[in-house]
């Protein structure tokens, strides 16, 4: 049998070291730290709602869903009436006026933003639909 | 114990068996279990919105031109659609504006021509063509006809190619080479406005139909600009076009213009 050497053992060792800490570097520095989840604040109109268009897990979760739906829906079939599963009807519209998602949630920066913010996600909606005026 | 060829078949033939056959069992279990459980409702056309199979619009060119109504058009059009104002001649956006004869009807323009034509404005617009050169140009689809004749655009599909304005034979088209926020003087907060890159134009006031109202430039004209369905031989189009000639833009072209002006 060969006798197995391993050749320059310490510095083969030392970059190892140093490649592991390197990697798991956001891992063992952001320990602990983690932001808490953000807590949306519904507006007084929202509260007094107490539904939304559709049940409020699926609406955290799947807004984005229900938005292409609607979208599709209004601007390319021209159906802008929604009736929900439990039976009520909307105007499908994300930003004009009272009639739409912002009529009830009338705060930007409280609502969408919150969750938004801390999934680091950037949704162009608001490049071309008008935000709510801040109620401050 | 050594493999052979054969019983490593056996055995691999037989694992796909049963891998297969776990995947049909799952597809088979979820679609037994029948209720569709998406939580998003109906959609549907409201009732008090405004239906035809073929809309157009009817210029009365004399009476627009007494009324001089037509920068009032143009005015509450751009106002609530948001339609921006370039400082820039080159960079201009817009929906409906006036001309001359001379470049409205090109090709029809000859020197013997009424001295009252050439001096009088005309109001043009997109034609809602019923045969749309820019809808077969769009790549994305942004650029669609819908069943009532309108020409409409989704500025969410938009990607800013500007194959449309090349089709259009009208120069219907404006493309925002700027965002158009900083230029919008009143924001009307019922339209949206558009982002940089995309393109715009007349929408026949699409979101105004649904409401069951009439486009805004002709509630302004004071009659001087009808709207209605061309495919009901009552309505007010129809018959204005039963009794009066009226010429179209650039006919030749097959387009089928819309947009009808007495003469």
């Amino acid at each position: 049998m060969q006798k197995k050497t391993m050749y320059d053992k310490e510095k083969v060792l030392a970059g190892l070291t140093i490649f592991v800490i390197i990697v798991t570097f956001p891992f063992w520095y952001n320990m602990g730290k983690a932001a808490p989840a953000p807590e949306i604040k519904l507006s007084d109109k929202a509260k007094a709602a107490k539904v939304c268009v559709a049940p409020k897990s699926f609406m955290t979760a799947e807004h984005m869903q229900i938005l292409n739906v609607w979208r599709d829906s209004v601007v390319r079939n021209k159906k802008r009436l929604y009736s929900s599963v439990d039976g009520k009807n909307y105007n499908m519209s994300l930003s004009t006026g009272e009639d739409s998602c912002i009529g009830c949630h009338v705060s930007k920066a409280d609502f969408c933003d919150r969750c938004h913010t801390y999934a680091s996600v950037r949704p162009y909606c608001w490049d071309c639909h008008i935000e709510p005026k801040e109620n401050k | 114990m050594k493999n052979s060829r054969r019983s490593f078949l056996k055995i691999s033939g037989l694992s796909a068996l049963s891998l297969s056959s776990l995947s049909i069992g799952n597809v088979l279990a979820s679609s037994g279990g029948g209720t569709n459980t998406t939580p998003i409702g109906d959609t549907s056309v409201k009732p008090e919105a405004l239906k035809a199979k073929k809309w157009a619009m009817v210029v009365d060119v004399k009476k627009l031109a007494e009324n001089k109504r037509y920068e009032a058009c143009i005015e509450i059009c751009h106002k609530i659609h948001n339609v921006p104002n370039m400082p820039n001649k080159r960079h201009e956006v817009k929906w409906v504006w006036e001309d001359e004869f001379k470049h409205v009807f090109t090709g029809q323009d000859h020197e013997h021509i009424p001295e009252e034509f050439k001096e009088i404005p005309f109001l043009v617009l997109c034609n809602h063509c019923e045969n749309p050169s820019c809808v077969q140009a769009c790549p994305t689809k942004a650029t669609f006809k819908r069943d009532d004749g309108i020409v409409l655009m989704d500025f969410h599909r938009c990607i800013g190619c500007r194959f449309c304005m090349a089709a259009c034979p009208y120069g219907s088209r404006s493309f925002n080479f700027f965002d158009p926020r900083p230029f919008i003087e009143e924001v009307n907060s019922e339209f949206p406005t558009r982002m940089k890159g995309v393109v715009e134009k007349c929408n026949f006031c699409a979101e105004r139909l649904a409401k069951g109202q009439q486009p805004a430039c002709v509630e302004v004209s004071e009659g001087a600009l009808i709207f209605g369905d061309l495919d009901d031989h009552e309505s007010e189009v129809s018959q204005i076009l039963k009794k009066r000639f009226a010429i179209r833009r650039k006919p030749h072209l097959g387009s089928g213009p819309q947009v009808y002006y007495l003469v």
